[in-house]
């Protein structure tokens, strides 16, 4: 398995606040790992350092072995990675094929080009469908974005990040919206979508502890900025302070 | 809109403006010149505003460019071609719009706004204030040029206007609107709307959203200098007006009463402000005060400008009907 996206001892300070210290973790080629913590113990910061939207105030953040400390979400997405938001994030008077179309542009490297049409181009379209059956939004390909249900949005936005054939994708908390029981199907929708489109890594900043036992090779906890652990799912759950830490007292059962 | 009925009411225009010489008398034809440097610039104008997001109020510099361009080249370097003048025109603009952009296209909404109003008084009081360069207040003169070639002598200049120059410039607006469709459809194009609809989001699926603004705006620029170029042309004239930040009022003006989220909104509203100018201004001499009240009451009533609210036609008045 080889390593796909990596941090090497990296902290991060805003002025005197120290919001990671010294962390280490990876993912590698296969793995979903799941970022989890406490309010405040650094998993926005750890996965906007990911993503290169922020630059490390020490250590190395790599993907594929290449250095993306703080070179932006445009050249990360370039790369192969993309990364999907907690809040739901479309374009609201573009259409749904439009949507995902904008995504394959920058993935076929068509940007530039400002004299060809855009409908007459079968390569997009093309793939523009494909992206849309996976999520089971081939029958709403024009309608405008604004008009989908809250869930339809949520899947929109997803699939957006997926048309950029990622090698590796972020979610934050993608169930977040989602109604609980709709939750599994949510992650299973991702997971179904990973597979067809050939992603091979994912990584989930996560809340809700039932699905990351469920779906998790991999548990990296965070509290106070630092490494509390970095677990397969069994040995995580397997020790009750640990759980505790990472979820506080609330949890009762 | 769909390409087809796109089609249509681009050509059921062009033939309506084609034979507006034929049956119109000379002043109106005259008048439609204005028209023509107005629709083309807010062509452009509307790639920055309607599609891109970005609301300029010192769009008229490049209009002003174009005019002074056209005075310089011709007035001073005696360049009697106008096709050569408007190709330097829209090389001078992109590329004075270059640094320009570079600085504004940090910046969104009001502080955007705001810059590019100051990018045009600064440009304004150059004009105005460096009289031995650029006539200061009395302005530059715009001599008569050739069209493809043809001087067209036997023309007096108001024949000239209404005749030879009205064609050709309505040849330009073809020419403009065919170039614009064409790169609002395409994926530049797309990726210009995700920047005004959603510029965080957009980032992540890769679009480049300053440098597109900044093309965009490069773009733009283009559009405005040949529409200032026809202005200069027909008044024979450039003058530091035309730069004047209430004269880019005047432009968001147009976009808004025709209706800025429609590709044809621009060159409705540059139709409708010229020719409401012209009515209002021989019944009243409040017809500033006319505008403003039509404004308000477009703003308020027809979000989305005339061309929006004629788009809007047939699904509404198949609601009332069904």
């Amino acid at each position: 398995m080889s390593t796909l996206l990596e941090t090497r001892n990296v902290s991060k300070a805003y002025g005197v606040f120290r919001a990671l210290e010294n962390v280490s973790m990876s993912v590698a080629e296969g793995e979903l790992v799941s970022v989890v913590g406490p309010n405040g113990a650094g998993k926005t910061t750890l996965v906007n350092l990911l993503t290169g939207l922020l630059a490390p105030t020490s250590g190395e953040v790599l993907f594929m072995d290449k250095s993306i400390a703080g070179v932006g979400p445009v050249a990360l997405a370039d790369q192969g990675l993309a990364r999907a938001f907690q809040l739901i994030q479309i374009f609201p008077k573009l259409t749904v094929a439009e949507t995902i179309a904008a995504a394959v542009v920058s993935r076929q490297k068509k940007r530039w080009r400002m004299l060809s049409q855009l409908s007459a181009d079968t390569q997009i379209h093309g793939k523009v469908r494909k992206v849309a059956e996976i999520f089971g939004l081939d029958s709403r390909l024009d309608t405008i974005s604004s008009a989908l249900s809250q869930g339809e949005k949520k899947l929109l936005d997803v699939a957006s990040a997926f048309a950029l054939d990622p090698q590796i994708i972020l979610f934050d908390e993608p169930t977040s919206g989602v109604s609980t029981a709709d939750k599994h199907t949510m992650m299973k929708t991702l997971l179904g979508a990973a597979k067809i489109t050939g992603v091979k890594g994912i990584v989930l900043v996560e809340h809700d502890m039932d699905l990351v036992s469920a779906y998790s090779t991999r548990i990296i906890a965070l509290a106070g900025g630092r490494l509390l652990a970095d677990l397969p799912p069994k040995q995580f759950f397997a020790d009750p302070h640990l759980i505790e830490t990472v979820i506080g007292k609330r949890r009762t059962h | 809109m769909t390409i087809s009925s796109a089609a249509v009411t681009a050509l059921a225009g062009t033939v309506a403006l084609a034979l507006l010489p034929v049956v119109a008398p000379p002043y109106y034809v005259g008048l439609m010149i204005p028209f023509f440097g107005y629709a083309i610039a807010l062509l452009g104008f509307n790639l920055l505003f309607g599609y891109t997001g970005l609301l300029s109020f010192g769009h008229a510099m490049f209009l002003g460019l174009g005019a002074y361009g056209a005075a310089v080249l011709s007035g001073i370097f005696g360049i009697k071609q106008f096709e050569v003048v408007l190709l330097a025109v829209i090389m001078t603009a992109a590329l004075v719009a270059v640094p320009i952009a570079f600085l504004c296209a940090r910046y969104v909404g009001i502080f955007f706004g705001m810059l590019t109003l100051a990018f045009g008084m600064l440009f304004y009081s150059f004009l105005f204030k460096f009289y031995h360069l650029t006539g200061g207040d009395s302005g530059m003169r715009v001599p008569r040029m050739n069209i493809l070639g043809f001087a067209f002598e036997r023309y007096n200049k108001i024949e000239f206007l209404a005749g030879p120059f009205y064609y050709y410039c309505l040849g330009l607006l073809v020419i403009a609107g065919l170039l614009m469709w064409r790169i609002v459809h395409s994926p530049f194009g797309l990726h210009l709307q995700t920047v005004r609809d959603n510029a965080h989001k957009a980032e992540y699926l890769g679009v480049h959203v300053r440098r597109f603004r900044l093309a965009a705006f490069v773009i733009s620029a283009a559009f405005g200098a040949v529409g200032g170029a026809i202005l200069g042309f027909r008044i024979g004239l450039a003058d530091p007006e035309l730069v004047y930040w209430t004269h880019s009022g005047q432009l968001v003006f147009m976009a808004v009463l025709g209706g800025f989220s429609n590709f044809f909104g621009p060159i409705v509203g540059a139709l409708t402000y010229t020719l409401l100018q012209d009515q209002l201004q021989s019944l009243t001499e409040y017809w500033r005060s006319m505008l403003g009240m039509i404004l308000a009451l477009i703003v308020i009533g027809f979000p989305e400008g005339i061309a929006g609210l004629a788009a809007d036609l047939p699904r509404r008045l198949a609601q009332r009907f069904v």
